[in-house]
């Protein structure tokens, strides 16, 4: 067996391990760092199938961005995890249906006449001068512009929805107004006062 | 054509609903007008351009994912229309409630461009960017009053839901996606025609139809309708109670019948019973509202039992009459909750049936308006409900559907009382409330001619038909 089946394997292996590490484990926290494992892991199989931009931007947005976030939730709401564990046994059952199900329809896809093993043996492995990254950008502002135009609209009006929905202006707030601070003059804020000297 | 004049109409409505937003951020309060104003502007130019450069047949772009077609053309327009009519509507309820903002119109525009991506989605990947971008734009309207504890909640529910159907929509795709290999409507149709019938392409089938169902609103997936129609401010009911189903529409020809076409006998079934549940429960829940927008949202539920009824024929006799189903209850409901937002004023919103009773004393015009608007719903002739209903029947009855057709009667009839209920209560009951009517002269223009064209719709109905039956088998 060459080098690459070894690296798939471990990584393979480290990530099924943690997955199921992140739902048996009892501390949140802990759950949420073999989340971070597991992405990793997947990451290091993405980069072994020579998607390199997927592969890093696994790393930085979702083991970077959102599991940091993760974590800083995690860390701040005190999670009282004992009742959420008493329901095992219950859901039990109705987990594995559900689960049996997915694995189902994944078989139903995957065991498809358009995934069958002459259409996959087919793939080679790239020289050194090969970058994804580039292919992906000539893919998406060619073939797909008009979808990731689109895909940008929608983030705009993410943007607009998320800006009207919490901004707000409150009266009773006094802000700062540093132009009229500087040109404040003695005569605004200072009173002279003349009086007669008292006599004892 | 190049791709980008085939799209000219989209690119237009983007690069406005940009300035528009730009623009509002330089308005005073005092000046939101001008928003207003250039909301209307662009959709009129859009209009003018979607008709200008309309294409001789179909014409694809962006390596077959985007379609200009004749459906595209006459569907967009209606969306323009009845768009500008819901701008028109709202304003005033807007100006008296604090909410005439710069992002209603905004967000209005994104959600028109959302149907338009629906409406010319040839792949369904712009089919369902289109499709997030309008639900988007719709959660962020419905959400738009912060202080109403009720359009939050209305809000809330809506997104998870639509969240929830947009996941089973996308998880159907992606099964289809597995089957056939490809996201183009035209690859998936060609290669299912291959391949066949199979368990998966049934699966993801099965997922897309929920999705779609979730989306027209259709029995059982319709719980979201009436509390969010109710919960949100009238203003944005009347939105997203009219064109977004023009939208649906198109979205549910573009995925089930050009698409998965060559599954008709599977999803055939599923549509009836779709059908059957929503006209049974639309129509028999309607009757215990007290509330004219649950009402009115029992009443869209039922509508779309007919609009799956027309699709569900599998002629082309059966689009044409869904479109022309789809078009014309646009317009209804654009009337109906006009209504509403007419007789509104500040802090007074007519949202109950009560606040109908004896309208005819306060305007016989308008309370005549709104009886041609709520024959309509119920289907009674001369107005155009009656021919609408009249066409997607003849289409079941003429694929031998008899039974089908019968249940769709009997149930209209239940659903007529509820109609009917109401035009009593504007013309027999006293009014409670007798002040005055305040709507400005546009409104109460636009109103009439709302009502007006869906009793000459009623009474000229062929030249519509005609359109839409061109554009289906053209």
């Amino acid at each position: 067996m060459n080098i690459e089946v070894w690296v798939f394997l471990t990584f393979s292996l480290v990530a099924v391990a943690s997955a199921v590490r992140v739902i048996t484990v009892n501390h949140s926290v802990h759950a949420a760092l073999f989340l971070v494992l597991t992405f990793f892991s997947c990451a290091g199989i993405w980069l072994l199938a020579e998607a390199e931009f997927l592969g890093l931007t696994l790393v930085l947005v979702y083991v970077g961005a959102v599991m940091v976030l993760f974590l800083f939730v995690v860390m701040m709401l005190d999670v009282d995890t004992a009742p959420m564990q008493e329901g095992f046994t219950r859901y039990l059952p109705l987990g594995l249906v559900i689960g049996l199900v997915m694995v189902a329809e994944m078989v139903l896809v995957v065991a498809s006449p358009k995934f069958s093993s002459e259409k996959l043996s087919n793939a080679v492995a790239h020289g050194a001068d090969y970058s994804n990254t580039e292919e992906l950008g000539k893919a998406i502002y060619t073939d797909y512009l008009y979808q990731f135009e689109i895909a940008a609209v929608i983030l705009l009006v993410a943007i607009i929805a998320a800006i009207a929905l919490t901004l707000r202006k409150r009266p009773e707030t006094k802000y700062q107004k540093p132009s009229e601070q500087v040109k404040v003059k003695k005569s605004d804020r200072l009173r002279i006062v003349k009086m007669k000297s008292e006599q004892h | 054509m190049s791709d980008y004049m085939t799209a000219l109409p989209e690119i237009f409505l983007l690069s406005m609903a940009c300035v528009v937003l730009t623009v509002d951020l330089f308005l005073k309060d005092s000046q939101r007008n001008i928003t207003y104003l250039l909301s209307q502007v662009s959709l009129g130019l859009t209009l003018l351009l979607t008709l200008a450069y309309q294409p001789h047949g179909t014409q694809l772009a962006f390596n077959g994912t985007f379609i200009s077609d004749l459906m595209s053309v006459v569907l967009k327009c209606f969306v323009y229309v009845v768009t500008m009519g819901v701008l028109l509507y709202s304003r005033r309820y807007l100006q008296d409630r604090g909410m005439f903002k710069g992002e209603y119109y905004v967000l209005g525009l994104f959600g028109v461009l959302g149907m338009m991506i629906m409406i010319s989605a040839y792949s369904m990947l712009s089919l369902y960017l289109g499709l997030e971008l309008m639900s988007l734009s719709m959660y962020a309207m419905v959400a738009f009053c912060r202080n109403s504890k009720r359009a939050s909640e209305a809000a809330m529910k809506y997104f998870v839901l639509g969240a929830l159907a947009s996941g089973i929509l996308l998880y159907g795709m992606s099964i289809i996606y597995g089957m056939t290999g490809s996201l183009n409507i035209i690859e998936i149709s060609r290669s299912l025609a291959e391949q066949g019938s199979s368990v998966g392409v049934l699966l993801g089938l099965a997922f897309i139809v929920v999705g779609l169902a979730f989306k027209l609103g259709a029995v059982p997936f319709h719980m979201w309708i009436p509390d969010v129609y109710h919960g949100a401010p009238t203003a944005v009911t009347l939105y997203i109670a009219s064109a977004p189903k023009i939208a649906a529409f198109a979205m549910t020809m573009r995925l089930l019948v050009e698409g998965l076409g060559s599954l008709q006998a599977d999803w055939q079934t599923m549509l009836m019973v779709l059908a059957v549940l929503s006209l049974g429960l639309g129509n028999i829940v309607a009757i215990a509202q007290s509330s004219i927008k649950r009402m009115l949202a029992y009443s869209t539920i039922s509508h779309v039992g007919f609009l799956l009824l027309g699709i569900l024929a599998g002629t082309g006799e059966g689009y044409a009459a869904s479109m022309f189903y789809a078009l014309t209850y646009a317009l209804m409901a654009l009337g109906g909750f006009g209504m509403i937002l007419f007789l509104s004023r500040k802090g007074f919103e007519a949202e109950e049936l009560d606040d109908f009773k004896g309208l005819n004393e306060r305007s016989p015009w308008f309370a005549f308006m709104m009886l041609i608007i709520l024959f309509s719903m119920a289907g009674i002739p001369p107005t155009v409900g009656f021919y609408a209903k009249l066409s997607v029947l003849t289409a079941v009855v003429n694929v031998d559907l008899i039974w089908l057709a019968t249940v769709a009667v009997i149930f209209s009839v239940i659903g007529a009382f509820y109609y009917l209920r109401a035009v009593k209560m504007m013309y027999f009951d006293a009014a409670e409330d007798q002040s005055e009517l305040q709507p400005c002269l546009s409104f109460r223009f636009a109103l009439s001619a709302n009502g007006l064209t869906v009793l000459a719709l009623g009474l000229f109905p062929a030249g519509l038909m005609a359109l839409c039956a061109a554009a289906l088998n053209g």
